[in-house]
């Protein structure tokens, strides 16, 4: 074995954990502070600089935040898109990754050519702004589905996955008398839970988190999801910092104190918080399947 | 063929949507990509609008814009390639000398939490954190300082922010393929090298290391892939009217020239000179690495 308790050792050691440990803290210090501050008060994120439990407990900024209509909005339309937009991602990659998976399909490698090419080369933004445009998807939520219904990355994960199923069981589901749509629905895609449930979640934070789609698609504030909302509070607070001219304004709107603002931060967090134990088990396995291949 | 075209009829009928797919929304933009060489008016359509063959490039090149740009881009592509893309090789490195597999995994679980929160909310956080309306850091810099500093405002705090976000939000996440490649290292090596009276330095230096080094150099194929592309989210959320000067990158360029004033052609042209650039790097990596005798992305 590796020899470690040296005195040299001992003093690597104890750095390694020190910068290690540190390091973790900084990545999620700021997540407790912020919902902490999010149950406190303004009085108290003033008084007290830094705290991870508030002392005055008040659940206000969520009062104040749920009683306007947008942001509940706005959770309802990112939860549509979230639902329908992964299942149409695995719809369309589970369909592709199939017929792909078949070395002996005419026409496999012009279609996997394509399909490589794409991730090396783009249209860009316009050009593909006016696809989804003279598509008439603009303000649709099929622009937010549609335009990114398949990973050409995922697809090839998939794909390879496919091809290291035993054939046997297609054989014999075909002797059966199950044709291809049969075998993909009852032998592969049961055959490939844990790879289908990673990429769901991949696919499902993908639009929870999406805010160019948005940005890009969407023009009716009706229509906006969570993210874009959430962006608003915070630069209307910021607005009013950056000039203080705004306060002239006669429809100034009075700036969102910091624990508004952490508030709605936490609500557009907190979901994938609460996903994230199952996103762990899935995804060092989906990454790697990944990194093997790439 | 003809018979295999038809034995094999369901599997068009199931791979029929994605080549749909990829033909809509990947092939029909390439193609719409021609009109960086028009003059595009929408309501003329593409097929009757002029063609101005390289006009939009060169008004491009001379543009005072032009070389603002490329500057901004190069610096934080160039920051992004030397600070950022470090950092998770040598956590993956200290993390695999931590014998403590609870704490390992306890601080892998924290460092990747990041990596699934939006854009929005990692600038708001830092909106937040830094505003110098309350926000926590700047009180502790007036604490100490007597007064507070416009982080958010200031182009001097520009890039460094962003650096900041990028190694906070992506180094967890980067970790894990290197971990996963420092698994394969046979322990028998590390045995042999004991035996020798290697010290860890050595054993770093001599065996961890170079049983890395294709694994990085294809993170750093990809990375390059990639080089001109500062994330435009990012970029576009962190902007404002006070650091626009040091902030915009060509994405967010394009979207401003595009979307919000309309010169289709003349956006599409830079973002087409981004991409060319861009495929030019990844090529141009690839051999480079080939030629170096690693193995190479294709």
């Amino acid at each position: 074995m590796r020899k470690w308790n040296t005195p040299g050792g001992v003093i690597f050691d104890s750095f390694n954990y020190i910068i290690l440990i540190a390091f973790a803290l900084c990545t999620v210090l700021p997540f407790i502070y912020i919902i902490a501050g999010s149950f406190s008060t303004d009085q108290e994120l003033q008084t007290r600089a830094f705290f991870l439990i508030p002392k005055t407990f008040s659940l206000d900024a969520y009062k104040y935040i749920f009683s306007n209509g947008a942001l509940i909005k706005s959770i309802g339309v990112s939860i549509y898109i979230t639902v329908v937009g992964t299942i149409v991602n695995l719809f369309f990659t589970m369909t592709m990754a199939y017929p792909l998976s078949r070395k002996t399909l005419w026409g496999r490698n012009r279609i996997l050519g394509l399909v490589i090419f794409s991730m090396l080369f783009s249209g860009g933004m316009i050009p593909t702004y006016m696809v989804v445009k003279d598509l008439g998807l603009l303000n649709s939520y099929w622009s937010l589905m549609l335009p990114g219904a398949i990973s050409a990355f995922n697809l090839i994960i998939v794909k390879n996955f496919f091809q290291e199923l035993p054939q046997e069981l297609e054989d014999a589901a075909k002797i059966d008398g199950c044709n291809e749509i049969g075998i993909l629905w009852r032998i592969y895609l049961p055959l490939s839970k844990p790879i289908i449930a990673t990429f769901a979640l991949f696919y499902a934070v993908g639009h929870w988190n999406d805010f160019m789609g948005p940005l890009l698609y969407i023009n009716d504030p009706q229509k906006w999801p969570l993210q874009v909302i959430l962006r608003q509070v915070v630069e209307l607070s910021q607005a009013a910092t950056v000039s203080d001219t705004n306060r002239l304004d006669p429809n100034f709107v009075t700036p969102p104190a910091q624990t508004v603002k952490m508030a709605t931060i936490a609500v557009g967090t907190i979901p994938i918080l609460i996903v994230y134990p199952f996103l762990q088990k899935y995804f060092t396995k989906g990454v790697l399947l990944g990194s093997v291949k790439s | 063929m003809l018979q295999r075209l038809k034995r094999d009829i369901w599997m068009y009928v199931l791979i029929a949507p994605g080549v749909l797919y990829f033909l809509i929304f990947k092939y029909l933009p390439m193609w719409g990509v021609l009109i960086a060489f028009q003059d595009y008016q929408p309501f003329l359509g593409f097929l009757h609008s002029k063609w101005v063959g390289i006009a939009n490039f060169k008004e491009f090149f001379i543009s005072p814009d032009f070389m603002r740009l490329f500057a901004n881009t190069l610096i934080l592509s160039f920051l992004n390639l030397v600070l950022v893309f470090p950092i998770p090789v040598v956590v993956a490195l200290m993390l695999n000398e931590i014998r403590v597999s609870l704490l390992k995994r306890g601080i892998q679980t924290m460092v990747y939490v990041p990596h699934f929160i939006s854009m929005v909310v990692v600038t708001s956080m830092t909106y937040v954190f830094f505003t110098t309306g309350g926000g926590y850091i700047n009180e502790l810099v007036q604490n100490v300082t007597g007064h507070t500093i416009p982080f958010l405002t200031s182009v001097h705090w520009f890039r460094p922010i962003i650096i900041i976000q990028t190694v906070w939000q992506t180094t967890g996440w980067s970790t894990i393929i290197v971990l996963a490649a420092l698994t394969g290292v046979n322990p028998e090596l590390y045995e042999a090298a004991v035996v020798d009276g290697a010290g860890r330095w050595k054993q770093l230096w001599h065996i961890t290391l170079p049983a890395i080094r294709s694994t990085i150099v294809i993170l750093l194929i990809l990375r390059l892939g990639h080089f001109l592309d500062n994330g435009f989210e990012q970029i576009y959320l962190m902007s404002n009217s006070l650091n626009r000067s040091v902030a915009d990158v060509f994405d967010t360029y394009v979207y401003y020239i595009g979307l919000t004033n309309g010169e289709f052609s003349f956006a599409t042209a830079v973002g087409l000179f981004k991409s060319v650039i861009s495929i030019i790097l990844v090529v141009g990596a690839n051999k480079l690495a080939k030629r170096f005798g690693q193995e190479g992305i294709y």
